[in-house]
């Protein structure tokens, strides 16, 4: 049988679709069936690949102690089992882990268009002060400051709510 | 229900159906849906329908999924107000919509909210001026999950950014015939566009109707992502164009145009991939001044004889072939 689509090549794919009970089947070569986007059909659903992306990244990172998201609890380690990111709060606790993936995705990996109106005045900006109060905390501790840790900690816990 | 959005007519229409914005937002206090419990979820519909409560310009109805029947659910994902996934699953989740369809938000898809604005023909700007009227408006009810380097954050990391789809629904026969769609796909590709057919699942187009919308969101900001879609379906519309020139120049492709307009007249059962693959022969012709019909009556046949809709339209339940027969009376009544 001849290839539906180019109706040049031998046609190797088979292909039944049933959609709201109607069945179509479907003739192609290995090219057209992939030009055609029917590839996908055997290809892995998208949490497999974002687990695959992040799965390469990960293997360096194997025995360092699991850092947890202090919001939904996630582990970078969840998120590359399940595929999927738990919480906006992930992204900031595991943004360097993320990154090349995004950066895979996209890229490129910085924000460049609307920024919420109210963003900058007050109630949003949280984030950015916790992650840079978060690299102030390592650094104390690191230092063995630790009555400068404790304080950073505290103000952590005042900005996410309390479960740094 | 009066007027919906797709009745309208405008620029490009003889190729450019229609254009959505799709914007993704989530609730900086909660984790992502998957995350969340039941009891969880209905606390973000509450908060999210408050919200929407709230807004001047735009009234919603709110519909808890789980209250609705099969058919109706799968007809909201026929209409292209809800996705498929959101429709696969109802625990916990919601819908806003207004009266006449334009705009409809799913609470707890992959995200605890996801908004469209659909337009008639080719009206990419006044779509993103009202999608992000909306979400101004939403954004200073609500706490959305932002962070300044990596913009608006997504449960699925595709749409990390801007958190915007913008997409043009596009009519290819001539380009379909001609065999250019597969080229056109890895070319749109490679300037960080996607192309796929607007009506089943995967690259297989019924009607020969598809979507082209942006793949890039991080990055590139909302109206520059616009103005690339805009300049790329400007560019496939004119191809479509020539190749219509060059398939008209043939009597098959007249014949196959009239053929199909006879069909529909006539026929006692219409399933809806045949129905389908006629009203794009008949849209073809109706543009081209060959048969007379507002090519707003074909996008409405398209969107309103899909099984679950026209199931719904009748107080019974109807079989395979009851459709079908219903299907073609309905396009008789139509074409008058």
């Amino acid at each position: 049988m001849l290839c539906q689509n180019c109706k040049k090549n031998e046609a190797n794919m088979h292909m039944k679709r049933i959609i709201n009970g109607s069945a179509t089947e479907v003739h192609l070569c290995t090219d057209c069936a992939r030009s055609l986007g029917y590839g996908d059909a055997f290809s892995l659903g998208f949490s497999d690949l974002f687990s695959d992306l992040l799965g390469r990244s990960e293997k360096s990172l194997n025995g360092e102690r699991a850092l947890r998201c202090s919001l939904c609890g996630k582990s970078f380690n969840d998120i590359v089992e399940s595929g999927r990111v738990g919480c906006a709060e992930c992204y900031v606790t595991f943004y360097d882990k993320l990154l090349p993936t995004l950066r895979k995705i996209h890229g490129k990996t910085t924000h460049q268009g609307k920024i919420p109106t109210d963003f900058t005045e007050n109630k949003s900006n949280s984030v950015r002060d916790i992650d840079e109060l978060k690299k102030a905390l390592k650094e104390a501790i690191e230092k063995e400051e630790f009555e400068l840790a404790a304080t950073l900690r505290d103000e952590i816990n005042a900005l996410s709510g309390g479960a740094f | 229900m009066g007027a919906k959005w797709y009745l309208g007519t405008g620029v490009q229409n003889d190729v450019i159906i229609s254009t959505s914005i799709h914007l993704v937002r989530n609730l900086r206090e909660f984790p992502f849906p998957h995350m969340l419990s039941l009891q969880d979820k209905l606390k973000v519909n509450a908060i999210i329908k408050e919200a929407s409560d709230s807004l001047e310009d735009y009234s919603f109805n709110y519909l808890e999924m789980k209250t609705l029947s099969q058919y109706e659910v799968v007809s909201l994902a026929e209409r292209h107000l809800v996705s498929p996934e959101f429709a696969s699953s109802r625990d916990g989740r919601a819908l806003l919509i207004t009266d006449d369809e334009s705009v409809s938000v799913m609470l707890n898809e992959d995200d605890h909210i996801r908004f469209q604005v659909m337009y008639a023909a080719f009206s990419l700007d006044e779509a993103y001026k009202t999608a992000n009227k909306i979400d101004n408006a939403l954004s200073s009810k609500l706490n959305f999950a932002f962070d300044e380097r990596i913009g608006y954050l997504t449960q699925d990391p595709t749409i990390i950014g801007t958190g915007m789809k913008a997409s043009v629904s596009l009519h290819l026969p001539g380009l379909v015939s001609l065999m250019q769609i597969p080229k056109l796909i890895s070319t749109v590709q490679k300037l960080g566009l996607t192309l796929r057919g607007s009506y089943g699942e995967g690259a297989s187009a019924k009607g020969d109707m598809f979507q082209l919308s942006n793949s890039i969101t991080l990055g590139i900001s909302e109206k520059a992502a616009i103005e690339n879609l805009k300049s790329i379906a400007l560019q496939i519309a004119a191809q479509e164009r020539a190749a219509r020139e060059e398939l008209l120049k043939l009597t098959v492709t007249e014949d196959k145009i009239f053929r199909a307009y006879g069909v529909l007249k006539y026929a006692r059962l219409i399933d809806t991939d045949e129905l389908m693959d006629l009203l794009s022969l008949v849209r073809l012709g109706a543009v081209k001044g060959l048969i007379n019909i507002d090519t707003a009556k074909i996008e409405g046949m398209m969107i309103n004889l899909q099984p679950a809709t026209i199931s719904l339209s009748v107080d019974r339940p109807l079989d395979r072939n009851g459709r079908d027969a219903l299907r073609a009376q309905r396009v008789r009544e139509m074409l008058g």
